[in-house]
């Protein structure tokens, strides 16, 4: 059987971000969401196991409690098993401690895993960091940037994978690690019967000492970077919004090209 | 803290499938130079990997843009970047030379190789940072945009070597004239590392690095998902064409097929900073936003006025794009007869 161990994240929505009054960002009352390229990255594990047929995947996500809502959604859409790594101590954990944390759970619950699938970014730090991160701390290769799949047996996987100039077929050994792009095709939907089969099963929780790490190694004492100033970008544009006919829009566009131009 | 075991800066030299350097290198030395300033005047050393008989090509670029060493791996195995191999060598020369800081462009290749060889050497990486500096303790202070552009982060590195990634367009390249002997110093191959669990079997080429006229392009029009067919991009590039511009595209665009991915836009296009961005049609979904957010007009024409591309925009005209461009498509015509 091929074990998948999918890795989902839980972001604010950035598209309804609030601001306090002191400039930083309001986290309460912000929606969570399931990072978007996560999606593409269930999608693409879901069209894996349609594809091998004896396939299982198990979804991964580091979170606070309420990002168990997160894991049945992939539930609900075809993922068997879901697994919460959720510790106090993880709070602040940059790139690097969270792969070694995600690392850890994997090895804990799946150490015959054949493939790791993540998003290829996050929405709201956009790193790219933390599947690279997983994929040397199992030791293992990886393929970033995947469009597609190709082909799949037991021993090696097929993939799309847009570099710097074009578009590359790769072929790669498992076990692996795949960090996963947008493509053509669209995450699907639950169903009524995945939510309803999705809530009656047993998340796994995982705690620091569940996977085998100290205080040392997680969270912001675990992290190698930390943020020494954070400020908002207020857009230095004016964000001036004019509603004109036709005419008026065009001679509005003129006059600007025109000044412009002049600069 | 700065660590005394550590000195110098060192920057990846990526090598294209056409075999010249990438241009994000040279956008990286410019700040180099700077930093290495702010820290002494310490080394401003690159590294590069390339296939055999190809590294004295190379030598009169680094001569003249004042690179102190170049470390370099000369194999015929090189020749298709390999993220294991690469990491692998590359963990091994940061762990002998020690550098302080060490840079990498933010390409498709350079975001797969940085957190890897982060990672292994137990150090931090801060990713697309749009500006790098010496803070008063002699550290890398790194600023980069989260949550989609609107909040900056400066993050400072507990580990040496300190490690970032930009993305290329980010930083000018001022010319120089620094002519210097260039020290080049081969390192060798262990071929116990140069796996091969990822073998290449095809490569399609989509995109043009050397001949893209958007990184010079003073006016750039971009079209979106609102453009909604070939009919739109065909009315942009007409528009484009008689202001002096030239025509770019959101992912959206791209992926229902209107325009080439080598013209796109954004987290995983290309970063542009051109005098004026006119924005059709574009609502302007963060992953696009994040690549033209440093022009300096912004001009958007959208017909929903709830679109988020009207917060960042100069000067935001709520209507039809394509009535819009027509009509003045139409008027420079009358006029010009």
């Amino acid at each position: 059987m091929m074990k998948i161990a999918l890795c989902i994240k839980q972001v604010p929505d950035t598209t309804d971000i609030k601001w306090t009054e002191h400039n930083t960002i309001q986290r309460e009352g912000v929606e969570s969401i399931i990072n978007p390229f996560d999606l593409y990255a269930a999608e693409l594990a879901l069209k894996l196991k349609a594809e091998f047929g004896d396939a299982e995947i198990t979804v991964f996500t580091m979170g606070p409690a309420q990002a168990e809502n997160m894991l049945r959604k992939v539930l609900s859409i075809g993922g068997d098993n879901a697994v919460l790594i959720s510790d106090k101590k993880f709070a602040g954990a940059d790139t690097y401690a969270t792969g070694l944390t995600i690392s850890q759970a994997i090895k804990t619950v799946l150490p015959d895993f054949d493939l790791v699938v993540c998003g290829q970014f996050a929405v709201d730090g956009d790193t790219a960091q933390t599947g690279p991160n997983i994929a040397n701390f199992l030791n293992i290769p990886q393929v970033t940037y995947v469009k597609n799949f190709i082909e799949v047996d037991e021993k090696s996987l097929v993939l799309s994978r847009e570099t710097d100039e074009g578009i590359e077929t790769v072929k790669v050994k498992l076990p692996a690690l795949i960090c996963v792009l947008q493509d053509s095709y669209e995450p699907r939907r639950p169903l009524i019967d995945g939510v309803i089969s999705a809530s009656k099963k047993e998340i796994k929780v995982l705690n620091m000492e569940d996977i085998g790490l100290t205080p040392e190694q997680v969270g912001i004492k675990g992290s190698p970077t930390y943020v020494s100033k954070a400020f908002r970008n207020i857009s230095a544009h004016n964000a001036e919004k004019h509603f004109l006919d036709v005419k008026d829009s065009v001679a509005l566009l003129k006059s600007r090209l025109t000044e412009l131009n002049k600069k | 803290m700065p660590n005394a075991e550590y000195s110098g800066i060192l920057i990846y030299a990526q090598i294209t499938r056409e075999e010249y350097i990438h241009t994000v290198f040279f956008e990286l030395l410019d700040k180099a130079r700077d930093l290495s300033k702010k820290l002494g005047g310490v080394d401003v050393n690159a590294v590069i990997f390339s296939r055999s008989g190809l590294i004295d090509s190379y030598k009169e670029s680094f001569q003249n843009m004042g690179v102190n060493k170049v470390f370099y791996f000369e194999d015929e195995s090189l020749k298709e970047y390999s993220t294991e191999c690469y990491s692998k060598l590359l963990v091994d020369l940061v762990n002998d030379i020690k550098p302080e800081i060490l840079l990498i462009g933010a390409t498709n290749q350079g975001r797969d190789l940085a957190p890897r060889v982060a990672c292994a050497l137990g150090t931090g990486l801060t990713a697309d940072c749009i500006d790098l500096d010496i803070n008063d303790k002699g550290q890398l202070a790194a600023t980069r945009p989260t949550f989609g552009g609107q909040l900056m982060a400066t993050i400072l590195c507990k580990n040496y070597p300190q490690m970032a990634t930009v993305r290329p367009n980010v930083f000018k390249v001022h010319s120089i004239d620094n002519h210097v002997d260039t020290e080049f110093i081969p390192r060798g191959i262990n071929y116990a590392l140069v796996d091969k669990s990822v073998e290449v079997l095809n490569f399609k080429k989509t995109v043009d690095l050397l001949i893209n006229e958007l990184d010079s392009a003073e006016i750039i029009v971009a079209g979106g998902k609102g453009m909604k067919n070939q009919k739109g991009f065909e009315l942009l590039k007409r528009f484009a064409d008689s202001i002096g511009a030239v025509v770019a595209a959101t992912r959206g665009a791209v992926e229902m097929g209107l325009a080439s991915s080598s013209i796109q836009i954004g987290q995983t296009g290309k970063t542009v900073q051109p005098k004026i961005y006119i924005a059709c049609g574009i609502s302007g979904a963060i992953q696009h936003t994040v690549g033209m957010t440093g022009s300096e007009h912004i001009i958007a024409i959208n017909n929903d006025e709830t679109a988020p591309i009207f917060e960042i925009a100069d000067t935001g005209i709520v209507g039809d794009a394509f009535e819009i461009l027509e009509s003045f498509l139409k008027d420079k015509f009358d006029e010009d007869n």
